[in-house]
């Protein structure tokens, strides 16, 4: 809402009250001022003159001489461009010396050999808001009225010595959208008296003509009014009025149609003018439309309606979508003499629906949509009226009719002392509290501590107890309320264990040279299908009802894809190396149509690719799969998780001989690997390693964990190496695991210390090297002992891998 | 005897001076001072000697051993220093050369600013809750006091997934499920932070996606002047310094009354800068007492409990602790702006 602080102190006494001092009070009371417009934008010397004559230029086609009298001694000699100028009119003239927006200065001149004595102001020059203007004042000067004094100032006559504050309404506070809720706001936290004209109705002068109004949807417009002004001459709007509704960011467009905005924005209620001679027999149905009916509003757009579509007709055919858009049929145009004016409330919901659905929204709905105050129907129809005869020549052809279901009854609301300064926190006594109610114009009574307030029309948005209660607070002042602590039960603060474990992981990662990121959850189901899922197979990404683009369509199930646009995306950029990952949710479900909320998993991915921070002393190389697999293992030893396995796989989109499936304790809960070259180099990467992991059993397994103290072994223990030559298809992994199972409880540690093949080997062959650590807790382990367990690896192994022992 | 006592003296004590490396000092030792070096052997001659001048020589020979020996030693450990003088020098480096880098990451700065968000309040006694991204249509707007055709919905343009499903907007249905959860006990004191999404085309003010943190407190007796002794707590831990407040009277749905709270620019400490527009003050969150149709869905009796909540968004106060200019680089992940954090 833009509010005019001229046309506000006509109603309020703003004496003492800047603009500035004036937002700052709103803002405070809850109405924000988001921006404090001065509508002159440094404007200086230029009054209005009469263009005597206009003769051809002698030097310039498109230029014309001008004679203008602008109430100087001498008439002034000015050259202007504008196709326009015409002699008689009355425009706005620059002064030498003159000043417009944008720090120009006018100076007596000479244009292509003429002097030029200043220059004739379009609207635009004037600092004018374009957009809303006529097309012929975008084009050329800007013609004022022919009754326009010469020689005034001419930011009097266009308003320009106003300042537009513009209001940042929350959606209750719908009473606002008009100058008179305005008014009564601002009367309210100034404590000042408000002067509100009132109108009476103007009775018929003359044959009537006649009027009917039959309400067939009553919940949707519980009431209608009308009444009819012919002898319409249609024309522009005075100056002033005009001016008025540029403040207010409307486009004037003539008489009629400007009389019904202006009352609108004085109001807040929403009027809408028909040509009379078009609505058969002065009837007025409004009900709702049938399936298939279309309307043609005045946009020339043809609207199909639905059963829940509230028009507004004449009994045959639609003349209007109710409180949404005129018809064109009826439209006022050129050549209407007689119109016909609505005047009503139409149920919010209806109007919502219907704005929404057909993606019209105008001042109009925006105030029907949140409820206009029925108090207000009649007394804007017949300030209409009354305009319309005083300024478009309208002779009253009806008197008000009405059909109205119900009555308005008065709202009061009871408001207990004690209640509120418990909710406040603060001892407001019972005067003060009384005397916001009078501020507020609501009549109170109190008694007993309840004070029984009664609450206008006017404030739709107070219904209950705390309304009050928000109300008091936001008069009595906000700044006036203490700071305490709570100081009721203790409790402790505390993260869960899982959320302290998923800070143990984000803060590890970066130790270990990781960067965290944030990607969308929203992706592509393509961005998603470029590496097949290890986790979650059977998940089907959920999709959006309507995208907003083909980017951001489904919920994504894995958060490995994007890490790839993240790498490219600096790789882009010059970085050598990167380092990512991400800790965040997927969204899993196997329903095709989701019927209820999908499984949100916790999943932790990452990548890595180039070479990490280059030293002089030493290039680091590129990182490898031992490089990642290192650091997940790091991780897990980290979290205290055990049992974990790697597992070949050959997962599309990954490297068949560089990927695993990450086991724990048998079960799948990741996946690491190098991404295919194809797919690497489709984003530019070179070796690209990246891993995700299903995060709720590694959780699962670190919280399980037990620490307990074991005493320090008192026994030496003993070492043992062991080379063996096996097939080379034969995984570590599973030599380990024999080694294990053979070793018993004797074997504390295995650890492999050599890989290699060569010709020394044999084709298709491997010398692997292992170091066996013995040890007993209860005994020094003698050599036959550790002879034994060793050998019954060693013939261990020769059974199940066919290694033979290299000497 | 004597003589040649004192020969060797002389001779020892020349060689000694001369030697140049350990090698050459032991060869001496050996040669002077060993089993059969040539001190021993003039002693061996002392039998010779007439019992008379035997002690004589005896003391003397004696000395000259002791002499050398203490010769010998002072030789080696100035040997030893020179030996290790040299090492030290040559084992001089270049101290302003770069070190070994060890690489470092960084937790994300929306991350960073959510973890002290949480440190905060938990210091403050406050759980830390979390609820389903996918939400209902019921926890997201009904059960705020968002019924379907309300006008504030407008405020939020939602992802929907299903007529009953979206992707929630705020982190306030999290209210009614702590509440819910909590099944009437008190006190209630939770903070939820979290990802919310919103049909917003992205630029520098807007985001389809953002976080926020939620709070909310039951209790009996809970004032709005708690509200903002809490909230300002907040701030001054979280800005680090004595500010300024002030609440501004606001709308939510679900709580009344409603405000928003703004404290006294961080930049310039409240003489107007560009940061503040002028104005000195910068808004930080939305809040206010929940409202009782709220306690009342989430089983609370709003004549025996009240409670307040808020809302803010950790992108804007990364953005004023940070001075960042664009949220969209929170989602970018380029690395030179999450270098700049690793800090943090």
């Amino acid at each position: 809402m833009l509010v005019s602080y001229q046309w506000l102190n006509q109603y309020v006494d703003l004496n003492g009250v800047t603009p500035e001092k004036l937002a700052e009070e709103l803002t405070r009371g809850g109405i924000e001022v988001d921006v404090i417009h001065p509508l002159d934008q440094g404007v200086e010397n230029v009054v209005t003159g009469v263009v005597k004559k206009v003769e051809p230029h002698p030097g310039a086609d498109r230029l014309r001489v001008c004679t203008v009298d602008a109430g100087k001694e001498e008439p002034l000699n000015i050259v202007c461009g504008a196709p326009n100028v015409a002699e008689g009119q009355t425009v706005a003239v620059a002064l030498p010396g003159a000043r417009l927006p944008g720090g120009v200065k006018i100076k007596k001149t000479k244009l292509r050999g003429v002097p030029s004595e200043g220059m004739i102001c379009s609207a635009q020059e004037l600092g004018m808001p374009e957009k809303l203007l006529p097309k012929e004042q975008q084009e050329g000067i800007l013609v004022l009225p022919a009754e326009t004094g010469v020689g005034e100032d001419a930011k009097a006559v266009l308003g320009l010595e106003d300042v537009v504050l513009e209001l940042d309404l929350t959606p209750n506070r719908s009473d606002c959208l008009s100058m008179w809720g305005v008014a009564y706001e601002v009367a309210a936290l100034l404590d000042r008296e408000v002067h509100l004209p009132v109108t009476e109705e103007r009775m018929p002068v003359g044959k009537t003509k006649p009027v009917d109004v039959v309400l067939d949807a009553e919940e949707d417009c519980p009431f209608y009014a009308t009444q009819v002004v012919e002898g319409i001459r249609l024309g522009e709007s005075p100056r002033w009025m005009q001016n008025r509704l540029l403040a207010a960011g409307i486009r004037p467009i003539n008489n009629v149609v400007d009389i019904t905005n202006y009352v609108m924005l004085e109001y807040g209620q929403p009027l809408h003018a028909f040509d009379y001679d078009q609505v058969e027999d002065g009837e007025i149905v409004v009900r709702r439309g049938g399936t298939g009916e279309t309307v043609t509003t005045l946009d020339g757009v043809t609207r199909a309606c639905d059963d829940r579509t509230l028009l507004i007709t004449d009994g045959t055919k639609p003349i209007g979508i109710a409180g949404v858009m005129g018809g064109e049929n009826s439209e006022v145009k050129e050549g209407t003499t007689t119109v016909l004016i609505e005047s009503a409330y139409f149920a919010p919901e209806s109007i919502r629906r219907t704005a929404r659905r057909l993606g019209l929204r105008s001042e109009a709905s925006t105030r029907f949509e949140k409820g206009v105050d029925p108090e207000r129907v009649i007394p804007a129809l017949t300030r209409a009226v009354e305009l319309m005869v005083q300024l478009a020549g309208g002779k009253v052809a009806s008197p008000v009719t009405a059909e109205r279901m119900g009555e308005i009854e008065d709202v009061i609301v009871e408001l207990r002392h004690n209640r509120l300064t418990g909710v406040l926190g603060v001892q407001v006594e019972e005067k003060a509290v009384l005397d916001v109610f009078r501020r507020l114009r609501f009549p109170t009574e109190v008694n007993d501590g309840v004070y029984r307030v009664q609450v206008p029309s006017r404030r739709p948005d107070i219904s209950i107890e705390v309304d009050l209660i928000e109300e008091v607070a936001r008069l009595y002042g906000y700044d006036r309320i203490p700071t305490t602590l709570p100081w009721g039960q203790q409790s402790p603060g505390a993260l869960t264990p899982e959320q302290r474990l998923r800070r143990v992981i984000r803060h590890s990662l970066r130790d270990a040279g990781f960067h965290e990121v944030i990607n969308y959850s929203l992706t592509s189901p393509d961005r998603l299908r470029e590496l097949e899922p290890v986790l979650y197979k059977e998940a089907r990404p959920i999709r959006i009802s309507m995208p907003m683009s083909d980017e951001r369509k489904v919920l994504r199930t894995s958060l490995v894809p994007q890490l790839l646009e993240t790498a490219e995306y600096n790789v882009h950029r010059r970085e050598e190396g990167v380092s990512v990952f991400e800790l965040a949710r997927v969204f899993v479900t196997e329903e095709k149509k989701l019927t209820r909320q999908p499984e949100e998993r916790w999943a932790l991915a990452g990548l890595v690719t180039g070479a990490t921070s280059p030293h002089w002393q030493k290039r680091n190389g590129a990182p490898d799969f031992f490089t990642v697999k290192g650091m997940l293992e790091w991780l897990f030893e980290r979290l205290g998780v055990n049992g974990i396995s790697f597992e070949a796989a050959q997962p599309e989109g990954y490297h068949p001989g560089r990927t695993a499936r990450i086991k724990q304790d048998g079960r799948v809960i990741g996946v690491l690997g190098q991404v295919h070259p194809k797919t690497a180099s489709a984003h530019d990467l070179d070796d690209t390693y990246v891993f995700e992991l299903d995060l709720e059993p590694v959780t699962e397994a670190a919280l399980n964990r037990v620490i307990r103290y074991e005493t320090l072994p008192k026994h030496p223990d003993t070492t043992r190496d062991l080379a063996l030559v096996v097939d080379e298809g034969i995984p570590v992994g599973e030599l380990e695991k024999t080694i294990h199972s053979a070793g018993g409880e004797l074997l504390q540690s295995v650890s492999l210390f050599d890989v290699f093949t060569g010709e020394q080997i044999g084709e298709g062959k491997k010398s692997v090297a292992f170091s066996l650590r013995y040890q007993a807790g209860d005994r020094t382990l003698t050599d036959e002992e550790v002879a034994e367990v060793h050998q019954n690896v060693i013939q261990r192994l020769e059974e199940k891998h066919g290694a033979v022992l290299r000497k | 005897m004597r003589e040649k006592l004192e020969s060797l003296k002389r001779e020892a004590e020349e060689k000694i001076r001369a030697a140049s490396d350990p090698e050459g000092l032991k060869e001496l030792r050996v040669k002077y001072l060993g089993k059969k070096g040539e001190i021993t052997s003039v002693l061996r001659g002392m039998k010779d000697l007439s019992p008379e001048e035997r002690p004589v020589v005896g003391a003397l020979a004696n000395e000259v051993r002791n002499r050398l020996e203490e010769w010998i030693r002072a030789k080696e450990s100035e040997l030893e220093e020179a030996r290790l003088q040299a090492r030290l020098k040559r084992e001089t480096v270049d101290v302003t050369l770069p070190g070994q880098p060890r690489p470092l990451g960084g937790v994300h700065p929306l991350n960073a600013v959510i973890e002290q968000i949480e440190d905060i309040f938990v210091g403050m006694g406050f759980e830390v809750a979390e609820g389903p991204e996918v939400e209902t249509d019921y926890y997201n707007f009904e059960a705020l006091n968002l019924p379907k055709d309300h006008p504030a919905r407008d405020m939020q343009d939602s992802f929907y997934i299903t007529p009953e499903l979206l992707l929630r907007t705020q982190t306030s249905p999290v209210q009614v499920r702590s509440m819910q959860s909590k099944e009437g006990k008190v006190p209630v004191k939770i903070i939820c932070p979290g990802k919310v999404y919103r049909r917003d085309d992205d630029d520098a003010t807007h985001s389809h996606q953002f976080t926020q943190v939620e709070g909310l407190v039951v209790d009996r007796g809970i004032a709005m002047s708690e509200l903002h002794g809490t909230l300002l707590a907040f701030a001054e831990q979280m800005f680090g310094e004595k500010l300024e407040s002030r609440l501004r009277p606001s709308y939510f749905p679900f709580t009344e009354p409603s405000v928003e709270m703004d404290i006294s620019c961080v930049q310039c400490g409240g003489s107007g800068c560009r940061m503040c527009k002028y104005s000195g003050w910068i808004e930080i969150l939305g809040a206010g007492m929940v409202h009782p149709r709220v306690l009342e869905r989430g089983g609370y009796d709003s004549e025996r409990y009240t409670g307040f909540a808020f809302g803010m968004g950790p992108e804007r106060i990364a953005l004023l602790k940070y001075g960042i200019d664009d949220i969209r680089q929170f989602y970018t992940n380029d690395l030179r702006f999450l270098r700049q954090f690793q800090s943090v």
